[in-house]
């Protein structure tokens, strides 16, 4: 029998020919990363270990993205920790101005590459599996394991199949896909498992489109979400790659736990209500009770190609009176981008807010916390009771382009609501 | 460092009980992580999800949760927050997977076991043998057997958690004076 993409990464990294899911294997890692949150705590376990420096500096990567600029003393003390260990150990580090998030900033600098094995201290790790490489998120004292070692212990897990027939409708986009998907396995659906995403409409996902489905795999419980390597794959790769890379395919004949597939022809944009991500419903039948803020940006959808979709829509527009809206790029580098682009200027004239690189009020740090009561649509990944703020908020998880419409209506609402003209969302 | 004995010693406690797919925002909110204090954090957790736990909860007690206890987000600063706070042990039928490596990491006591999640109820005493994965409600006198350990885990487990478990690897491989 063949092996899937994930068993092959896993045995190479494990110097096995073969393994299989459910083996427990020790893999060396490619990559090693953690933030301004997971940081501290890694190294305050590292430290207890007993060995004075990293594995290999070259292959470590933090990024301060979650709490800064810093938000307040306790949150600038744990930024200290961690940049104050990157310059003690020569690692690679992203400080404010310099970095973003890091599930933008490594794809982005060419830091993760297909065929590797990459763990980091955030569960959005998941994200660089749009790449081609095994990406998993983990808890502070697995990467302090992984820093002082360069391995990590793990059971190879099985892979669940997602099969994408058909076209993607105007103002469908990746993360209607991937809300769709998890509404219909559920938070738990993944559990355990590898999410492979295939078919003609995952092919015609930008690479962009392709990270935003793969960062939401963690959402269905899911260890990794991963795209098959292409030639927009190795487009977006070549001239980035910081490491040399490797294709590696599933076997036709590998073995899947099960196989899910999708029409997306008839599909309309996707909202996930609160307080789950599996919790979704077309847009059009989302109450259509008035908001009070719209936050676009995280992880999940502060890209480049992000930015364009909110741009065309807010172009000529303004915010609606009662909203907040706030937009965050997701790096340094898209947000030159959208400098040089002329989108900065467009949300600042509809009357958004555009704030520094970084996750922002995703996970209720700050910078657009919201209070009791308050609803938003938000881009992000999550839409748990007490992530953004107050525990009584709500917050209904959209596209870009669902946001931007949202925002300009008060409410939630479809792109087609306010540009009667047919444009492709890709 | 986490000591072997007393994470696998009995022990005996009240049961909390929470439904499926208690998420890692609602053990401890994100607007706490600016620390990495377990007391600290047990001050807040489950705050949204139960507001009077983090003030109530008494040292040996069990949290009792559905299905995929722990989803979301990779923090481990959530079984800090449950360890912080006393519990002697977490019950569900099943946990997600970064959860679950990041308790049985930092030592703290979980057991999978569907049978004692669908019987126990809210303030039941249980007595919980770690070792064995036996669980008895002492209030209505019900027992029921957990889900064993894979070796590899047990390795983890009996080592005192997993920095006292790489540091046996590091010595054995020469890397670190035994």
């Amino acid at each position: 029998m063949g092996s899937t993409m994930t068993e092959k990464m896993l045995a190479r990294h494990a110097g096995r020919k073969q393994v299989e899911a459910g083996e427990m294997i020790d893999v060396q890692v490619d990559i090693v990363m953690a933030n301004d949150i997971t940081g501290p705590l890694a190294i305050k376990e590292f430290r207890k270990i007993g060995i004075d420096r990293v594995f290999d500096p070259k292959r470590v990567i933090f990024v301060s993205s979650h709490f800064t600029p810093a938000k307040d003393i306790q949150s600038a003390q744990q930024a200290g920790i961690l940049r104050k260990f990157a310059r003690e150990q020569e690692t690679v580090y992203f400080e404010i101005g310099r970095g973003g998030i890091e599930h933008v900033v490594l794809p982005e600098q060419g830091l993760v590459v297909p065929g590797q094995v990459v763990v980091g201290g955030d569960s959005h790790t998941c994200t660089y599996g749009a790449l081609g490489c095994f990406a998993t998120g983990m808890g502070s004292t697995d990467i302090a394991a992984a820093l002082a070692t360069g391995e990590v212990w793990m059971r190879v897990p099985p892979t669940i199949k997602f099969i994408y027939h058909g076209e993607r409708p105007p103002w469908v986009s990746a993360k209607d896909m991937i809300l769709q998907t998890i509404g219909a396995i559920g938070v738990e659906g993944g559990r355990g498992a590898v999410m492979e995403f295939t078919g003609e409409a995952v092919a015609d996902l930008s690479m962009e489109g392709r990270l935003t489905m793969a960062n939401m795999a963690i959402e269905a419980g899911a260890d990794a979400g991963l795209f098959p390597v292409d030639e927009k794959t190795l487009e977006y790769v070549k001239g980035r790659a910081k490491w040399p890379y490797e294709v590696v395919a599933s076997d036709p004949d590998a073995h899947y736990e099960q196989v899910y597939e999708f029409d997306v022809s008839h599909m309309e944009p996707m909202v996930a209500c609160p307080y789950d991500p599996a919790n979704i419903k077309p847009v059009s039948q989302v109450d259509q009770r008035p908001l009070d803020q719209v936050f676009i940006g995280s992880c999940t959808n502060n890209r480049i190609e992000d930015l364009r979709i909110v741009a065309d829509l807010l172009r000529g527009r303004t915010i609606h009176p009662d909203i907040r809206c706030i937009i965050i790029p997701g790096s340094v580098e898209v947000e030159r981008q959208a400098l040089r682009e002329g989108l900065l200027e467009i949300f600042q004239q509809a009357e958004a807010v555009v704030a520094p690189p970084g996750c922002g009020p995703c996970l209720g740090g700050y910078m657009g916390v919201l209070g009791p009561g308050e609803r938003a649509v938000s881009t992000s990944n999550r839409n748990f009771r007490g992530r953004m703020g107050h525990r009584d908020a709500e917050v209904y998880l959209a596209s870009p382009a669902v946001a931007a419409a949202s925002a300009v209506l008060g409410r939630v609402a479809s792109p087609a609501e306010i540009v009667r003209e047919e444009v492709a969302t890709r | 460092m986490t000591d072997t004995a007393s994470t696998m010693a009995p022990t005996e406690g009240r049961a909390w009980v929470f439904g499926d797919n208690i998420d890692t925002d609602v053990i401890i909110p994100a607007r706490y992580l600016m620390t990495t204090d377990p007391a600290e954090l047990a001050k807040h957790c489950m705050e949204d999800i139960d507001p009077d736990f983090a003030a109530s909860v008494r040292p040996g007690d069990v949290i009792v949760a559905g299905s995929n206890f722990g989803c979301g987000s990779s923090r481990e600063h959530a079984p800090l927050a449950i360890k912080g706070a006393g519990v002697a042990v977490v019950i569900a039928p099943s946990f997600a997977r970064i959860f679950y490596r990041n308790a049985i990491n930092i030592g703290l006591p979980i057991l999978e076991c569907a049978e004692a999640v669908a019987a126990v109820r809210v303030g039941d005493m249980l007595r919980v043998d770690l070792a064995s994965g036996r669980i008895e409600d002492v209030t209505t006198g019900q027992m029921f057997q957990a889900q064993s350990y894979p070796e590899s885990i047990m390795r983890i487990i009996t080592a005192g958690g997993l920095i006292a478990a790489t540091r046996q690897k590091l010595q054995a491989a020469g890397k670190l004076p035994a």
